[in-house]
């Protein structure tokens, strides 16, 4: 048994659906991806629902599954929007998680605590007009199409990727020694001698 | 000069005038260097036009310019996110004069179906466009008739007369290139976009 969950659903394609509590969730997180028995070593997707009816809670969704015993699972947090939209990281447990929790904070602005570099990841970081999936976001937007077409405009596309900034030097020293390798050599590696007539 | 021809002087120079426009501008259209800014389905129809099928080499497109510095007309084939504005106006400011600009498709030229938070709804609203080829996307039929639409605009323009001649639009001081109430009028929703509500 799951520690720590709140209930348990059936999906209507079949696969079991688990409601944890927020503060519990980095601890249930842990345990289904360390115990074995369930090894659910792959974070497929990370993302949130709001429902049209402003009661319903808002639903952050992990789907989780298992490349060992092949198995799936999906975990669902509810946040209630009257509080703050705040759920723990989990990039501690998937490296992947992070670009998959920045989209969800850009569309839902559901902040995600103690992740390494919450910006937005689609929409521009100067972007002020909300977030987009929510329910109370106009389809077209906050402001007039003048407006919009004035900010994109006057934004700089080079201000926030700089050629440094790309730049993989500063990373050497952390890459694998076979990368490195294949990075100094150039990506298409040695061509290999003819062979012996 | 009166006596070479019996004409009046200022028929001699429009004759010379027109000589030249019709070199420059059989030149310039023959030779159209396109830069391709594909950013969706678009780009596919594109694609199939430069190829071997349709070829758009036979009106003197021969050479795809994927560097702005050495293009003449700029294909924007998809539609245009807020994101990419900046983008495509920094291509086009980079591009030598003289240069045009077609619309491909119905997102580049109006935004489309996309009639949303997201996306620029004409490409007219951030740069000068002379062709619209309408079509979601147009077949590569489509395209070529635009190019050959292009090619018959720069064959009635004129170095000397400064109203038949293409200048260049730089933003003004609030970095727009229309007036807002123009943009606003232009991305206003229409056929079934009309039934969605701003604030919807």
């Amino acid at each position: 048994m799951i520690p720590g969950v709140v209930r348990e659903e059936v999906a209507r394609d079949g696969e079991t659906i688990v409601f944890v509590a927020r503060d519990r969730l980095l601890e249930v997180m842990t345990w289904l991806k360390e115990t074995p028995g369930q090894q659910f070593d792959y974070l497929v997707d990370v993302t949130a629902v709001e429902f049209r009816d402003r009661e319903r809670p808002l639903q952050v969704v992990y789907f989780l599954r298992s490349l060992t015993r092949r198995a799936d699972l999906r975990v669902k947090v509810e946040l209630d929007s009257a509080t703050d939209l705040a759920v723990d990281s989990v990039c501690g447990l998937w490296r992947g998680a992070d670009w998959l929790e920045r989209e969800v904070y850009d569309m839902f602005g559901i902040t995600f605590r103690g992740h390494p570099d919450l910006r937005r990841i689609l929409m521009w970081e100067t972007y002020a007009e909300g977030y987009p999936l929510r329910k109370d976001f106009p389809l077209r937007g906050r402001f007039s199409r003048a407006e919009q077409v004035r900010q994109a405009l006057n934004a700089n596309p080079e201000a926030h990727y700089s050629l440094e900034e790309l730049s993989i030097a500063d990373a050497s020293g952390e890459l694998p020694q076979e990368m490195r390798d294949r990075l100094l050599r150039g990506e298409r590696g040695t061509i290999p001698d003819p062979p012996a007539p | 000069m009166k006596e070479i021809a019996g004409q009046s002087p200022n028929y001699l120079l429009a004759k010379f005038q027109n000589l030249v426009d019709w070199a420059v501008n059989s030149s310039r259209a023959n030779s159209l260097w396109p830069m391709p800014f594909g950013t969706a389905c678009c780009a596919i129809e594109f694609m199939a036009t430069a190829a071997s099928r349709y070829d758009f080499a036979r009106f003197g497109m021969e050479r795809q310019a994927f560097s702005p510095r050495q293009a003449d007309v700029l294909i924007c084939a998809g539609r245009l996110p807020f994101k990419l504005a900046p983008v495509i106006r920094r291509i086009y400011d980079q591009m030598p004069q003289p240069k045009w600009v077609i619309s491909m498709g119905a997102c580049a030229s109006t935004g489309g179906i996309f009639d949303n938070y997201a996306m620029v709804q004409g490409i007219d609203t951030i740069v000068p466009v002379d062709v619209y080829v309408p079509g979601c996307p147009p077949r590569p039929e489509g395209l070529l008739y635009g190019v050959l639409l292009l090619h018959k605009k720069i064959k009635g323009e004129s170095l000397f007369d400064a109203e038949r001649r293409r200048d260049e639009q730089p933003l003004d001081e609030k970095g727009l290139r229309l007036p807002p109430a123009v943009i606003d009028e232009l991305s206003e929703p229409f056929g079934n976009s009309v039934h969605q509500f701003r604030s919807s």
